[in-house]
């Protein structure tokens, strides 16, 4: 009983933080764009134009629901649900510090994969159910972009599962007690980064959405609330692959002096700003050559790095 | 791949410069003399209205904002009976500014005119004259012309001679 409680009162908690974090990073993301961009970003409302998320979420909620009428209803709803649903499902394995998690799978690496390709089912029925060319054509270029960076992305991470031995992510970070796997795997760790923003669809990889050749992409006919739900999808999927960066190669909460959430939380906003830098300083790539990148480049790389991985491995013992 | 590294490095030195903003009500931006903003009708030096009603304003206006009746004193000096500039409409080119033949009605550098309601936009002549000659100091239009109405008498303006006695054989 005493443990039921327990687990419920830790969901609700991250459920609530992450939520919250994913609302305020639409402030840091145009703070930090302002600030490469050499301008100030909103700094009105609220100190430092914090509010500017009340007064965001507010609208959103207060906009038209419009559903097209050439739009197939059912699956119209139903898809932006799925983003957040999937992406906040990955959360449950990611260890948070020592006691902080909700459950530690033993396949907790290959439960993150999983859920986090099942983002890709909103894209698709998102953009299929609209009934728009565009959007198709954004859905189409997500299911396929999302098929060949899924491919490495389990390779890249393959090697770490081979150096700590378990798919369970407490001990990849408690395998990182001597040094951090992206001392020994940094290969791996710059093609994971890589795959993680094809993942999230954010820039340069934002090709399904690409709103200068695609008007939005896969959510050109959302408004309201089911697009803020897309909005948070694709903020929570930032912090999850930060997350999953941190614990896979950076030592997770590892760090000396202050507490592990502390380090975990420090460390994963760093990534989190490095994809916000991303956007503002990276072009988008053509969707030909976001292809030939994925299959003719990263995935030789990612087997040659699980080659060398393996061989080192043997070798040693 | 270095080209990339190079941008996003390039791109986080940005976070060092200084910001392009202007923080508008706190901060003013610098507005030129030539600015073109709200419209103004100027008074010549003796503080009487410098416009005569000729119409050119209004003929030239592009979005025809402008609208005006002409009338007369008793000592036959024109000015408008009323001058109307509807704001919703202008464009402030300017072209009302380079038709008047007496500089009466200029353009200044002032842009905050806001309104709440639409018709505040309607400027009359009241809203319009200001105590003041503008661009052009002590010129007065009735001074040079030849017409008097009031402001010089016969042969007292400026560039005249007084009139010839042409009874009077003395050079």
């Amino acid at each position: 009983m005493n443990e039921i409680l327990k687990y419920t009162l830790m969901i609700v908690i991250i459920l609530f933080t992450l939520t919250t974090i994913a609302a305020w990073l639409i402030w840091l993301e145009r703070r930090m764009l302002a600030l490469w961009q050499d301008r100030y970003g909103p700094n009105r409302a609220g100190p430092f134009g914090l509010f500017i998320v009340v007064a965001d979420t507010i609208k959103l909620f207060f906009k038209e629901d419009w559903i097209p009428p050439f739009a197939e209803k059912a699956v119209f709803v139903f898809a932006p649900a799925i983003v957040a649903a999937a992406v906040l499902l990955s959360f449950v394995v990611v260890p948070f510090a020592p006691d902080i998690l909700v459950a530690d799978l033993d396949i907790g690496l290959l439960f993150f994969l999983a859920m986090s390709s099942l983002g890709v089912y909103s894209i698709v029925l998102g953009g299929w159910a609209s009934n728009n060319k565009y959007s198709l054509l954004g859905a189409l270029r997500g299911a396929s972009q999302m098929i060949s960076y899924e491919v490495f992305m389990g390779l890249s991470l393959m090697g770490v599962v081979m150096l700590s031995g378990s798919f369970r992510l407490t001990d990849i970070v408690m395998a990182q007690k001597d040094f951090w796997f992206v001392v020994t795997q940094p290969v791996a760790f710059v093609l994971f980064l890589t795959a993680g923003i094809a993942e999230t669809h954010r820039l340069p990889f934002d090709i399904p959405e690409a709103e200068s050749e695609l008007v939005a992409g896969f959510h050109s006919e959302y408004s309201g609330m089911k697009f803020g739900m897309f909005f948070i999808g694709e903020y929570l999927g930032i912090i999850l692959i930060s997350a999953m960066v941190v614990t896979i190669f950076f030592g997770g909460w590892l760090g000396p002096v202050l507490p592990p959430v502390v380090w975990f939380t420090l460390k994963t906003f760093v990534f989190i700003i490095f994809f916000i830098l991303l956007r503002a300083s990276l072009p988008r790539p053509r969707y030909d050559q976001l292809m030939e990148y994925g299959w003719k480049i990263i995935l030789p790389i990612a087997l040659l790095n699980l080659l060398i991985t393996g061989g080192i491995t043997l070798l040693k013992n | 791949m270095i080209s990339l590294l190079r941008s996003i490095g390039l791109i986080f030195l940005h976070m060092f410069r200084k910001r392009e903003t202007i923080q508008y009500p706190e901060e003013k931006v610098v507005l030129h003399p030539r600015w073109r903003g709200r419209i103004v009708l100027t008074r010549d030096p003796d503080g009487g209205e410098r416009c005569v009603g000729c119409y050119l304003c209004a003929a030239a206006c592009p979005v025809d904002c402008i609208s005006l009746q002409a009338t007369e004193d008793e000592q036959g000096r024109r000015y408008p009976a009323f001058f109307r500039i509807n704001f919703s409409r202008c464009i402030f080119c300017g072209y009302c500014e380079e038709a008047c033949p007496t500089y009466a009605i200029q353009l200044t550098p002032d842009f905050e005119m806001g309104e709440y309601n639409r018709q505040n936009l309607v400027y009359e002549k009241e809203d319009l004259l200001i105590d003041s000659q503008g661009k052009y100091p002590g010129y007065n239009y009735y001074k040079v012309a030849g017409l008097a109405a009031g402001v010089k008498g016969k042969g007292e303006g400026a560039n005249e001679e007084p009139p010839v006695d042409i009874r009077s054989l003395i050079p």
